[in-house]
């Protein structure tokens, strides 16, 4: 189902674009202005003449895209005008700095939620209802069978498993912007005080969180710890692309676990192959994505992103909202995704393949 | 229950095998007795009985959770697993612990909680709201780790990606018994029970074993390629037994103390099935005798055995007619010998047990034509001079209704389970032909959310005819295709979609892929008239364009024909 012809918002090959604005919302190939939602990899690419995001992520965006990116740094809540438009970006409480993006005229108001979650998360800001008469979705976790336990929950479990092998490293994959320092964060309100080390992927994202505010545990990059050092008993954070490269070797006897919204299904905790899954995702879950629909009040509602169908025909069907699925290049994230798929789930969020596992400079 | 779902719980998120084996023994030395034989029982995937089927566990989950029957589906589709999607989707409060029946033992839900449910669906009102409500109760009480514990003891599809061997293993740790012991006392049928757990256990040589016990099967590994030039296996052709390997269903038949008994591979006792064989046994074989072979259906007079879709009618039958009993008769083609007068031969190399045999069941007999001496039959040992002749008599498989070959070391005693060196079997080439894939849905398990359940289709009709040759659905195959090609033809099938029917996609038909398989039956129940045997996938014919697949006519041409029949 294609954007109607003459809405505010409609589905050029570069992406969504609003008319009035003259302005692309998370393009997928460069164009002359460009909002970002987040620095999520599938939402920021590089090579637009001109960006707008939210000041937090500016720090994230400048490393990603590049230093000398031409970017306007905005306020939650501000309203802007680009060209016959007013344009705004609201929490989205995704990650740092995420935005929803609102675009006003002609007396309609849209609202772009990008990728967003409902739960509490110390590392960002929390999530901002916003009304609109369209409103256009994610919908990643759109099943009933994705229903979030509190985050805090969640990082008790990570914690207890870290201190059950004080005699092995205890090797946790988590997505390196975003995830990790939401559960570094999580931990340090546990009262965690031991250092963590960290994969040169994460790392590199430390400064803008702890920049921004965010109260983090002592963390120390892996590689500054001398070869032949024991690693028993220390936690180890890793992009899940590390897991099945020769950085592994590593670790004599890890204990393994991965972190993540699709570890609610075995299924997909198999075919990662690690011992413990635990359930913490980023993104909205099925009660979150039904009360954001609400909340919104908007007539009519666009769903992209993963199950796009189960949502829509809910809405359409038992929530009585017009409800369409919107086709697109949306890169979709999917729990089943392993190396070598770089153009996926990992770089979804950053973790582009075998170029993180470099150390950042 | 508790300490049960725990169990499961730790072995799911343990990879080694050494913490597994240790979790098992932990298990097994704390448990009592009676719940340490249900637990053994279930983490065997020995559970016969399906309580409830994962569709009317899903149906039951729809009832209580408010959520439309699509959704459900959906959700399935992403999970793979009716047990887990309903624990996932059956989100209670909290239960409250003092008036849970989770604490309760395992073998109180086993013998007590479980089965009625059951039958709460077989009584008035069938699959009736008193199931449904008695299901809603039991799930209420449940945390949800414990839920799709009892879920999976419901459907019968217990399984914790333990192995049997890793399950014996824990059980030899913790005994200190051989592992074929406990597998030989294990075989025909284990009930759980303190006592049987007992039996078990008891010390080696202890207590004599029942009439009706079989020993366990010895299985064959495949025959690895040989090198090139080089011989396939070590020593000479003289070395080794060489025999057909037949296309029916393994078996074990004994007799003792009066009483005749057949056991299935699957350790399922099936004389009603077969009561010709089990009255030829009684009538011919010693007491004290133990024969491993195949039961195949082989009609008086025919060369050869007939085809595998035959002896299908027969099995499962609990008293087969007159009709079917004349129409499909069974022999049973022997090939070991177990036990002689009342002792025990595995220990005793091949050869020495062959011989046995062979004076047992005289070759004359499979010439035999009528009588019911025809029915109990000699495995014939085939000659080889040479390993060069061995593809050469391979090919002669098909001629004699034989799936290949198997080849024995004369020296070797026979073994319990898959252990390789000593039985290779050697089955002959595949038939092959080149299909479009049509459908594609999601698999199970490990492979949940990814489409690797494919239905292939092949050319029917004239080309000048209206319309042109039409695509039918011929196979459906779910192996054959690496992780890397799995998951690229997963992204491929997601953008060419034409037409989704819930959990299944209709593909453009643009992929031809090589299917392998053992045999082609004439069938009512499939569309194009044709049911395959053991498809897979051989290969991707990314070279091939779906124009110049093949055509049902040649699959036709490829069908089993019973000797009978001509």
């Amino acid at each position: 189902m294609p954007l109607p012809p003459d809405g505010l918002l409609t589905l050029t090959p570069q992406g969504l674009y609003c008319p009035a604005a003259e302005a692309w919302i998370d393009p997928w190939r460069p164009v002359p202005r460009a909002l970002l939602t987040h620095a999520h990899a599938d939402h920021a690419r590089p090579g637009s003449g001109r960006y707008w995001a939210v000041a937090s992520s500016e720090g994230i965006l400048r490393r990603r895209l590049g230093s000398g990116i031409a970017l306007l740094p905005v306020e939650y809540g501000q309203r802007l005008r680009i060209g016959g438009a007013r344009v705004s970006f609201h929490s989205a409480g995704h990650v740092l700095g995420s935005a929803q993006i609102l675009v006003e005229a002609g007396g309609e108001r849209w609202l772009v939620s990008g990728d967003y979650k409902r739960c509490a998360d110390p590392s960002c800001e929390a999530f901002a209802p916003v009304t609109a008469d369209v409103c256009i979705t994610e919908a990643t976790f759109a099943l009933p069978i994705y229903r979030w336990r509190p985050g805090r929950e969640v990082a008790a479990e990570v914690l207890a498993w870290w201190r059950s092998a004080p005699d092995r490293p205890s090797l946790l994959f988590a997505y390196a912007f975003g995830k990790a320092q939401r559960l570094l964060a999580e931990l340090a309100l546990l009262g965690v005080a031991d250092e963590i080390l960290l994969h040169g992927a994460v790392e590199a994202l430390m400064d803008p969180y702890r920049e921004a505010g965010v109260q983090l545990p002592p963390t120390r990059p892996l590689t500054s710890v001398a070869r032949g050092e024991s690693l028993a008993g220390r936690l180890v954070i890793a992009p899940p692309a590390a897991q099945h490269s020769p950085w592994m070797q590593r670790f004599r006897r890890p204990q393994t676990a991965f972190v993540s919204g699709w570890m609610a299904v075995r299924g997909a905790r198999r075919r990662r192959g690690v011992e413990r899954g635990f359930v913490l995702s980023d993104h909205a879950d099925w009660p979150g994505l039904l009360q954001t629909v609400r909340e919104t009040g908007a007539r009519q509602v666009y769903v992209t992103h993963g199950q796009s169908d189960s949502l829509s025909r809910y809405l359409r069907e038992h929530e009585g909202v017009a409800a369409e699925a919107l086709e697109g290049d949306f890169v979709v994230e999917r729990g089943d995704v392993e190396r070598g798929d770089a153009d996926r789930a990992d770089a979804d969020h950053g973790d582009a393949g075998n170029a993180d596992l470099l150390p950042v400079v | 229950m508790q300490t049960f779902c725990r169990l499961y719980e730790q072995l799911d998120c343990t990879t080694a095998t050494g913490g597994r084996v240790r979790l098992l023994t932990a298990y097994f030395a704390a448990a009592a007795p009676v719940d340490a034989a249900w637990a053994l029982h279930c983490l065997l995937g020995r559970q016969r009985r399906r309580l409830i089927t994962g569709r009317r566990l899903r149906e039951i989950c729809l009832e209580g959770c408010g959520l439309p029957a699509w959704l459900v589906d959906d959700c399935h589709a992403q999970v793979g697993d009716s047990a887990e999607t309903v624990a996932l989707l059956w989100n209670r409060q909290r239960p409250d612990p003092t008036a849970s029946r989770a604490a309760l033992p395992l073998h109180v839900w086993m013998e007590q909680i479980l089965p009625p449910l059951a039958t709460v669906a077989r009584g008035d009102q069938g699959e009736g709201p008193s199931q449904a409500a008695a299901v809603h109760d039991l799930w209420c009480e449940l945390a949800p780790a414990e839920l799709l514990v009892v879920n999976k003891l419901l459907t019968g599809g217990f399984r914790v990606g333990v192995g049997p061997g890793l399950v014996l293993q824990a059980l030899a740790a913790f005994s200190g018994l051989e592992v074929s012991l406990l597998q030989h006392r294990l075989m025909g049928g284990f009930v759980p029970s303190s006592m049987a757990w007992r039996d078990l256990l008891a010390p080696a040589g202890a207590g004599g074993s029942a009439a009706s016990s079989p020993y366990p099967f010895f299985l064959a590994s495949p025959l690895p390629s040989p090198a090139a030039g080089g011989a396939p296996l070590p020593g000479s052709p003289d070395g080794w037994l060489v025999e057909w390997k037949w296309d029916g269903i393994r078996g074990q038949l004994i007799h003792r103390a009066g009483q005749t008994f057949l056991w299935s591979r699957g350790e399922e006792l099936i004389n009603p099935a077969f009561p010709e064989l089990v009255a030829a046994a009684a009538a011919h074989l010693p007491a004290g005798t133990v024969l491993d072979g195949e039961v195949l259906v082989w009609p008086a007079g025919a060369t050869q055995p007939a085809p595998f879709h035959q002896l299908q009618r027969r099995l499962g039958r609990k008293a087969p007619g007159a009709r079917l009993l004349a129409d499909c008769p069974a022999v049973f083609v022997a090939y070991d010998l177990l036990e002689m007068d009342g002792d025990d031969w595995r220990e005793r190399p091949l050869g020495q047990r062959r011989a046995g045999l062979e004076a047992l069941l005289p070759a004359a007999a499979a010439e035999t034509t009528d009588g019911p001496g025809c029915r109990l039959r000699l495995s014939p040992a085939l000659a080889l001079a040479f390993w060069d002749d061995l593809e050469c008599l391979r090919r002669q498989a098909a001629a004699a209704g034989a799936e290949g070959l198997m080849l024995k070391d004369l020296g070797s005693p026979y073994r319990a389970g898959r252990r390789r060196g000593s039985w290779w079997k050697h089955k002959r080439e595949p038939h092959t032909l080149d299909a479009v894939l049509l459908y594609a849905q999601a698999g199970s398990g490990r492979r949940a959310n990814l489409y690797t359940d494919y239905t292939f289709g092949l050319w029917d009709g004239d080309p000048a005819a209206d319309g042109g040759p039409q695509l039918v659905p011929f196979a459906k195959a779910y192996s054959g295709l690496d992780d890397g090609e799995i998951r690229e033809l997963d992204r491929w099938i997601r953008r060419h979609t034409r037409e989704r029917f819930g959990p299944v996609r209709a593909v453009e038909p643009l992929q031809v892929f090589e299917l392998a398989f053992e045999g082609l039956q004439p069938s009512s129940r499939h569309r194009s008239g044709i049911a395959v045997r053991f498809p897979r996938i051989a290969r991707w014919r990314r070279d091939k364009p779906a124009a110049e697949a093949d055509s049902l006519a040649s699959a036709r041409a490829l069908l089993e024909v019973s000797p009978d029949a001509g």
